[in-house]
Formats: structure tokens, sequence, C-alpha cells
């Protein structure tokens, strides 16, 4: 049996302000899955994600991207991992096409294989007209593209999402969850937060949901919603989908 | 990594830098050179045909080491601070570096480099502007001694340069070392004069300014004259190397001011 994608073991983090963002959360997510972790703002999932792709620091904890320690085989797991942020974090005086193939570069493929990639991906995205520009020209949605396929560039076997569609108009965000069902398909394994739930319901196997720095639910979609779901979601005239109302139960119990 | 996929992280690194400061040549390359022409034009031209000597030569010559020191010295230390600053404030660029396989060192590396090149480059402008005021004369003692010096007082700048893009809160917090404390080192340090033409107070302080150790080192390379001899040049210059290596490693390793 392969190694989970992604194995968090009593994984706690506090700020040097005294905010504490983890409360020991143990996570796992099967190679190949579609994966939501979702929670209210603040619950600490871009933590979770940030000590997972090497940007915070954590206070103790394990992790392991495919079976490689985060800790002692850093380098082998970094190279398994792609990471959409949830902020716009590149140069708007850089031409797309650069920042791919740069980032290519840190991960060691040289131009002559990076430049046709990031080509073929921009293209894909639908920023072809685009990658010779300044990156400062793009929309908010061909910016989340971007970053999308900077993402992509080292060919990761783990891709994790943190809110990349927000600000993202409907059918932009349509035509990225079609693309990102592909490489899913394909069997990349993606780790999704996001706030848009119904979409989180249709696309992901599995789903966490975490509170306060701790997770409060975890497991496959619809064991989540056998389980946690209310009557209410069935009633004439309810406002939003099913892991709205589970979601909602599980985050409001905790905060109120 | 492997040694090859190092060597092409590194080279995307200091690519990248290179490509932005010839873009913004303006801003990299044309200031260091306007500055040192006006350097040359009144200390030199100017004020040195009344000097007369310096130390046996004349002061056109005596001057020149020291103000492509001084080209070299702010050139890479604002190059590394500011890259550094501008990818870790402004746009979290940083990140791109962070969340690869690139090694923490590979990372200190590839932006000093950057820096050491500017410096070595802008260094090397304002040495052949300075023909211009000499009459096309450019004495060379030892040009291994000028070369290594050159690149080794790069270095020292460019690592302390990162460790102020490190510590440094605003882009104030970039500008303030270089005016405050690099540019009167710098002047202090023996441009202008030779150490033994102070008295004795200012001998002492100018002996524990460690630029004067550095073009000390370099004048000698150019003049064969020193005020003190090269090696103690070397080895404050080695000291600083190994100090400053020692502080990036731990704040670069550690992520402070860079991981929450």
């Amino acid at each position: 049996m392969s190694a989970p994608a992604l194995k968090i073991t009593d994984l706690k983090k506090t700020y040097a302000t005294g905010t504490v963002a983890l409360k020991g959360v143990s996570l796992e997510i099967p190679e190949g899955d579609f994966f939501a972790l979702l929670g209210p703002n603040g619950a600490g999932k871009t933590t979770i994600i940030g000590i997972t792709a090497g940007l915070v620091n954590k206070t103790s904890g394990t992790i392991e991207v495919f079976g490689k320690n985060t800790d002692t085989e850093t380098e082998l797991a970094k190279m398994d991992i792609g990471l959409v942020g949830q902020e716009v974090n590149f140069n708007p005086f850089e031409k797309p096409i650069n920042i791919v193939v740069n980032q290519a570069g840190y991960y060691g493929i040289p131009r002559s294989v990076a430049i046709p990639r990031a080509r073929k991906l921009l293209t894909d995205l639908g920023l072809a007209e685009k990658m010779e520009q300044n990156s400062m020209t793009l929309s908010g949605g061909m910016k989340r593209r971007l970053m999308i396929a900077r993402a992509l560039v080292n060919e990761p076997k783990f891709l994790i999402l943190d809110e990349p569609t927000a600000g993202v108009d409907v059918e932009l965000r349509r035509g990225m969850w079609d693309y990102l069902t592909g490489l899913s398909k394909s069997g990349l394994t993606i780790l999704l937060t996001t706030h848009y739930l119904e979409e989180a319901e249709q696309l992901c196997k599995h789903v966490a949901i975490i509170n306060k720095g701790e997770i409060v639910a975890q497991g496959g979609m619809e064991e989540i919603l056998q389980k946690h779901g209310s009557d209410e979601a069935k009633k004439e005239g309810y406002r939003g989908g099913r892991l709205e109302e589970v979601f909602l139960k599980l985050t409001s119990e905790k905060t109120v | 990594m492997t040694i090859y996929q190092l060597w092409i992280s590194f080279y995307t690194m200091l690519r990248k830098d290179i490509v932005r400061m010839f873009r913004i040549w303006v801003q990299t390359f044309l200031p260091s050179v306007i500055t040192s022409c006006l350097y040359f034009l009144i200390f030199g031209a100017v004020l040195g045909s009344k000097i007369g000597e310096m130390q046996g030569v004349d002061y056109m010559s005596f001057v020149v080491p020291g103000l492509v020191m001084l080209a070299i010295v702010t050139n890479a230390y604002s190059n590394t601070s500011f890259t550094f600053f501008q990818s870790k404030f402004f746009f979290r660029g940083i990140d791109e570096i962070l969340v690869s396989p690139t090694p923490p060192w590979l990372l200190i590396l590839g932006f000093i480099s950057g820096g050491v090149v500017r410096g070595i480059l802008v260094g090397t402008i304002v040495l052949l502007i300075s023909t211009f005021f000499t009459g096309l004369h450019l004495a060379i003692y030892n040009l291994f001694i000028i070369f290594g010096f050159a690149v080794l007082t790069a270095l020292v700048f460019s690592l302390a340069g990162l460790v102020n893009g490190v510590y440094a809160k605003s882009i104030d917090g970039i500008n303030l070392v270089p005016t405050f404390v690099l540019t009167p080192l710098v002047y202090l340090g023996g441009v202008f004069y030779s150490v033994h033409s102070l008295p004795a107070w200012a001998q002492g302080f100018t002996y524990i300014n460690p630029i004067f150790y550095l073009i000390n080192g370099f004048r000698y390379g150019f003049l064969g004259i020193a005020d003190i001899p090269v090696w103690i040049s070397l080895s404050v210059l080695g000291g600083m190397i190994g100090l400053l290596v020692a502080i990036n490693w731990y704040l670069i390793r550690t992520g402070l001011g860079l991981k929450q």
C-alpha cells in the first residue's frame, strides 16, 4: 500500500503574538484524492497549508508528503508539492512566461524543458495571449490561473489550492474547476480550501472541517453529510447545499 | 536536489537578478557612475592638483582605489538588501523560493551573488571612468590582489545587505544603514587620505573601521603602498565573511523574519 499524499500528525502552531492557530491537528489525505479542508476564517486552514509548503514554522508535530518527512527529507518532500496560495504573490512587472519558467528553475528544471512546459500550461489555462505581457495587465481571474500554472510547472504529485477561486467570476470559476477535475482524474492529489461549499461538495471525495485550530469532522464526503446532516437541509426552500448545513452546524457549535 | 538541479536553481536566481539590474540600469548603474565622475572631478582634478602627492603618488591615483571601493561597497550592499526586501515585502515573491526544494544555503548564495556581480560591474565601470581623469594611466601593482579584494569586499557587503534585507521592516530600514553607517565609514576609512596623515587619536578610530582595511588592501593592489600589512586586511575580510555567513545561515535556516 502506497504512503498517503499527506499525513499530518499532532500538528501544533502558536504564533509569536501568542495566538494558538493549531491545537494538535491530525489529517491524512490518500494518494489521488480530491480533498476539501474547510473552516471559517481564522480556523487554521492557511496555517496548515503554510507549514506543509514550508512558509510557516510549526511549533510541534510531523508532516509527511508521500512518506517523506518535511523536517528530515525537506527537499524530496517539496519536490512533490505545488502551491497556489491565497494571496497573489508574483512580481507584476514580470511576464507570466518568466514567472512560470523561473519557478521551474527553483525546482532544478532547466529552461530548455521549462519554457515549452510553461507555454503549454499557460495556453491550457487560457493565458496564451497574455504570456508575454506584464503580469500587471492581467485580470483577477487571470492572475489566479497564472498561479495555477506556476504551481504545476514542476509536475507535482500533490497540488495545494488555498482559496483559488476567491474573487473569480462564476464562468471562470467553473472553467477552473473543470481544469482541476481533469487533473484530479489524471491522478494528481489535490487539497482544496474554499468558502464555496457547494463546489467542495460536488468536487471532493473527502473532507475535513476545522474550527479554532481543531478538526471537528473528517471523512468521506457522503459519510460526513450522512453523519452530521440534519433534516433542515431537506426542507423546501432551503438556501444552501447539504455541506453548508453540516459546516454551519459543526462550526457554530464551537463558536457560540 | 542533484548538483545539476542546484546549479539550475542558483542560475535562475542569479539570472533573474541580473536581468532586473540591467532592465533598470538608470537606477542600478548610473547613480554610481555620476557620483564617481563628480568625485574624480572635484577631489582629483580640482583639489588634487593643489594637494600634490599622498604617500609618494599623485593625489588622483591615490583616491581612485578608494572611490572604486566605495562603488563596490554601496552597490553590493544595496542590491542584496533591496532585492531581498522587495521579494519579502512586495508581493511575497520570496515564497516562490521558499516553497521550492531550493535549500537555505543556496537561497543565500543566489541573493548575494547578484550583489557581488553588481558591485564588480559598477566598480569596473568606475575604474574605467577614472582613467579619463588620470590621462588614460592606470597603475596596477598586483592584479590578483586587486581582483581578490574587489570580490571579497563585494561578498562581505552583499552578506551584510542580506542581513539588512531580512531585518528591515520598511523601505526606510533599507536606506538607513547605507546613509548613516556605510557612507560615513567609507569616507572615514581612508578613501581621501592616508591614516598616517591623521592625528594619533583619529588614527585609533580609523583602525576600528573595517572599511579602512578593505581600502588599504585594495590600494596596495594598485599602488603597492599600504598603511598596514595586507595580510591584516585579508584577515579582517575573512573574519567579516565568516561572521556574516554564520548570521545569514542562522536567519535563513530558521526563517527568522521570513516565516511566521
